[in-house]
């Protein structure tokens, strides 16, 4: 075994599970469980009067029912804030089951038990429920109004009010040549993965213990929140992560309600119970992101550079705030993307509407950011006659001004610090793939067939891989079997690919050896979770920390063993041996045998470990003093502060000169996310983010009426892309390693989908030749932003305003 | 508010249970189920084939695609006493993990899936997709598989997949 497998394009060893529905998701457990339904409120804001369940205890099948009342203790009180931050100065979480009042549609009111789902579902439907009304506040124009309160006790609506500031940006704006103000719009979406939450729980009467599976991000998260609220010591409650089909972001929340009342149900009633969410529940009661108005004043130089940039943005957090501010953070901090301006400003107010709670979404508040920024280099790029790309350029941070700490707090409370990156060779790329300087001859070719398109362009910066830790458990066994467990979860990133490619390498044993495990509290029970892109830069750096412990023992074993020096002897192919004498050594596995002296033999390995096999010093203890038996490695991966990767995508669009329809016709993608452990898989993941994007940029939103009704709760009226609407992404990669941790990586997760927003207005308003300020955009609103241009309500672009002039004079 | 327990029977509010008998992969599987059942449930847990995902319950992701006599159809959208009698193949009807279907196969050969909750509804999709085109363009494979949702892998690798297999069978043939 020669071939290094870091960086090996090698198929998914998941894969053969999965594709033949050996796969074992949540709601393929627990056949004989009870199953849960809940009564959710059919209102956006009221008191409840009465909840009566007469009618509904006739239900055959039923096993119980529950409101707030019924719930002691800890599983009654508010839900947990999880993410506490000064700024956030009114903070609100729900309750697990409504307390009196009711926040946003889809609020879970009554659990419901049964024998099965079906008559679960027939109780729910025949509970009453009376209701006092109270006002909706939907939408942050109405929030930021503050006419109406979502929360009686929090004035203005506002959760959290934040400023940061570098430099002095009212000096630099007053002194700048040129100065331009955007008002900007960003819809709501979701994650909407294919596997909805879901929760089953077991309670062990004899051994007074509690396991629970639950579709979610963080084993160790849920599996401390569920003890916490339960009243059990730690050691009693197991969290194990089983096959989870897509998370994104939503399954990072936690404890959602469910994730607390399942368990709860379970010991009371000692039976198993199992909840599945549901399509429309997924859509009423799981977190929605991305709802911004930003407003942009910035002011730059005759050569476009920024010399003050003055942002103010509204975020639209829902009803509760669990989550705390992580998501507008982001907005303020990685809004500034591969750019250095002179001086820069942002401040944001979190506002509470009577809407589903707001927690990230793949891209996390940087979307956003993103498209304020790059919808900025465009309009700078505009009005001064420069080409978009040289814009661009002129502010990018040059690679010798690595490290690069642009003096903001970043959304783990440490510095906002980029530690590497080559965003010129990027650009540089990305016009070459695309095609930049190519494109004016395309129009012009287009435009005489009576077509029109449009060059649209967006650059980035990802803070990936972010802290406090991970951590890896290395097992060796005396079959030569590796075992490694690390505690994050996994959604599809292929995790048991990655982690085993990383452990063949450290340790030199054959990739089908090696048995990942991940999100499983009884392996691995200290862990933070899957988000932020960080699994592969955390975890992966932990694994390979922890591999090279086990291989130390190893080495040290063999050595004593064939009486040489560690350091003359190699690990190739699950075999210990000499450096030159490939013939003397022994298999890893008897480096497990021989770590873990024996008593008894019962096998033929075993048979050498036992006291009267072999030679050995009568003077020593079997076990040395500061020595443990097993052949193992354990080890923690904690770094100072995120990674940065960093991305530019373009894309090329038409624009039906009738229908206003809008089709991709190219999409561009350089990405660098440092060395790319395996480039099939960060591709696919480019892919996803990509698809996500499109999907934000064109199709969904989450309409809800002014009473704060989802109009579009379900598949048929959400429009999440289908193959025929996602274009086929050309990549292209930058491996610029990270200084920051041993394998030199850079998360990849998010990276896909955070610029397409930006890119595809960026591509429309290039089409169009007016300014695109509100995403997502569909033919109609194009539509009608073409018929307000054509009434000379809509500015026309400078670049198209100049080439209807030099037409007119020819 | 804790009811009575009532046996499962009851449960059912009196409906009418109605034992079905379905051939499943070429085995024909029964079970006594009421008559709302659901064939996606009555596949999934009465014959615990929990292959066949469900991802909206109301027709529109496609991941509980089975092959009903050989045609798909929507399984959350269907009651099992439709399928009595009839021949119903599942993702597990498609090849076994010691042997591959070719359309799982390709699947694992193009990163064709990434979290794995839609790939059975797309493998049965594109298995019967195949016998009706068993060479189709690249644009004829995107269409092929555009009623079904991914969420994760952008369907790049997916149309990829589709290719791939329809290679695959043709050097089986």
């Amino acid at each position: 075994m020669t071939t290094k497998l870091f960086g090996a394009p090698i198929a998914r060893r998941e894969d053969p599970r999965l594709v033949t529905g050996n796969g074992r998701y949540l709601d393929d457990l627990g056949h004989t469980a009870y199953e849960a339904a809940f009564v959710r409120s059919p209102h956006a804001h009221a008191r409840i009067v009465d909840i009566d369940v007469t009618d509904a205890l006739e239900t055959p099948g039923l096993i119980g029912i529950w409101s707030h009342e019924d719930l002691g203790g800890a599983v009654g009180e508010p839900l947990p804030l999880l993410i506490p931050h000064p700024a956030l100065t009114h903070p609100r979480t729900g309750y697990a089951l409504a307390a009196g009042e009711v926040n946003h549609v889809g609020e879970a009111i009554a659990l419901v038990v049964a024998e099965d789902r079906y008559a679960a579902e027939d109780a729910v439907a025949r509970i009453r429920v009376d209701y006092d009304f109270l006002t909706p506040v939907v939408g942050l124009e109405k929030a930021r109004a503050a006419t109406d309160l979502v929360h009686a006790e929090v004035p203005g609506n506002v959760a959290a009010n934040l400023r940061q500031e570098v430099g002095d940006v009212d000096a630099a704006m007053a002194a700048a040549p040129n100065r331009l103000r955007l008002d900007l719009t960003i819809e709501r979406s979701a994650c909407m993965p294919m596997e909805g939450k879901g929760v089953y729980a077991k309670w062990d009467s004899d051994a007074e213990h509690l396991t629970l599976w639950s579709s979610t991000q963080t084993a160790t998260g849920v599996r401390a929140a569920v003890a916490a609220r339960l009243g059990l010591p730690l050691a009693k409650v197991d969290c194990i992560a089983p096959d989870v089909g897509g998370g994104f972001g939503v399954k990072i929340m936690h404890p959602w309600p469910e994730e607390v009342l399942i368990p709860w149900a379970a010991r009371l009633l000692g039976h198993d119970v199992k909840w599945t969410e549901d399509r429309r529940e997924h859509f009423i009661s799981s977190s929605h992101e991305r709802g911004q108005l930003q407003e942009v004043e910035v002011g730059f130089d005759d050569d476009g550079r920024v010399l003050a940039l003055d942002v103010k943005f509204w975020h639209d957090n829902g009803a509760f705030t669990p989550y705390g501010i992580i998501v507008p953070i982001i907005t303020a901090t990685q809004l500034l993307g591969p750019y250095k301006p002179g001086a820069y400003r942002v401040e944001f107010w979190s506002l509470y509407t009577n809407t589903v709670l707001v927690t990230p979404y793949r891209g996390a508040g940087r979307p956003q950011g993103c498209f304020a920024m790059e919808r900025t280099m465009d309009a700078i790029a505009d009005h001064l006659g420069i080409d978009r790309a040289e814009v661009r350029g002129r502010n990018f941070i040059q690679p010798a001004e690595m490290p690069y700490d642009h003096g903001l707090m970043f959304q783990d409370g440490r510095p906002l610090k980029y530690d590497s990156g080559d965003f010129p060779a990027s650009l540089a790329k990305l016009k070459e793939l695309v095609g930049w300087e190519d494109f004016a001859t395309y129009r012009e070719q287009a435009a005489a067939q009576g077509r029109r398109v449009g060059l649209g362009i967006g650059c980035y910066v990802e803070g990936t891989g972010v802290g406090p830790y991970e951590g890896a458990h290395v097992v060796i066994e005396t079959s030569g079997r590796v075992n490694v467990a690390t505690g994050l979860t996994t959604q599809g990133q292929g995790h048991q690919t990655v982690f085993a490619q990383i452990v063949a390498d450290e340790l030199g044993v054959p990739l089908e050896s090696i048995h990942v495990t991940t999100g499983d509290t009884r392996r691995m029970p200290y862990a933070v979770g899957t988000f932020a892109s960080r699994a592969a830069v955390m975890s992966g750096n932990a694994i390979a920390l922890a591999a090279q412990a086990a291989r130390a023992k190893a080495l040290k074993i063999a050595a004593d063993a064939l009486e040489v020096s560690a350091d003359d002897l190699e690990i190739v192919d699950g075999r210990v041996r000499v450096k030159g004498a490939p013939d003397t050594g022994m298999s890893i596995g008897m480096t497990a045998v021989l770590s873990n002296p024996l008593r008894y033999a019962f096998d033929d390995a075993a048979q050498a470990a036992t006291q009267f096999a072999g030679t050995f010093d009568p003077d020593k203890p079997p076990v040395g003093d500061d020595e443990e038996p097993g052949l193992e490695g354990r080890d923690f991966y904690s770094p100072t502060q995120a990674t940065f990767a960093n991305g530019m995508h373009a894309a090329i669009v038409e624009t039906d000169p009738v229908t206003a329809e809008i089709t991709i016709l190219r999409y561009c993608v350089i990405h660098d996310c440092g060395m790319m452990i395996n480039p099939m898989i960060v591709e696919g993941q480019v892919h996803g983010g990509v698809a996500q994007g499109v999907g934000g940029a064109l199709y969904e939103r989450m309409v809800y009426d002014e009473s704060g009704q989802l109009l579009n709760a379900s598949f048929m009226d959400f429009l999440m892309p289908y193959a025929t609407e996602v274009p086929h992404v050309e990549t292209d990669h930058l491996e610029t390693p990270s200084p920051l941790n041993p394998l030199g990586i850079k998360g990849a997760g998010e990276a896909g989908c955070i610029p397409v927003t930006a890119v595809i207005a960026s591509a429309i308003e290039d089409a169009e030749g007016f300014p695109i300020t509100s995403m997502p955009i569909s033919p109609v609103e194009l539509w009608e932003l073409r018929q307000r241009h054509e009434r000379g309500e809509l500015p026309s672009l400078h670049r198209r305003a100049d080439e209807a002039t030099a037409k007119e004079q020819q | 508010m804790t009811a009575e327990h009532s046996n499962l029977a009851a449960a059912q509010g009196g409906a009418t249970v109605i034992p079905v008998a379905v051939i499943v992969n070429g085995v024909t599987r029964g079970a006594t189920v009421p008559a709302r059942r659901l064939l996606s449930d009555f596949l999934r847990h009465d014959l615990r084939l929990t292959g066949t995902h469900v991802g909206c319950e109301h027709g529109v992701c496609g991941a509980c695609t089975v092959l009903l006599d050989g045609e798909p159809v929507r399984s959350c959208l269907m009651f099992a006493v439709q399928a009595a009698g009839r021949e119903v193949t599942t993702v597990e009807g498609c090849g076994t993990l010691a042997e591959l279907g070719p359309v799982q196969q390709a699947f694992a050969d193009c990163h064709g899936l990434q979290c794995g909750f839609c790939t059975p509804g797309f493998v049965t999709t594109i298995t019967a997709y195949l016998r009706e085109n068993p060479t189709p363009t690249e644009a004829e494979a995107r269409e092929a598989i555009s009623g079904n949702l991914c969420r994760c892998t952008g369907y790049q690798n997916i149309v990829k997949s589709v290719l791939r297999a329809a290679d695959l069978i043709g050097e089986q043939s």
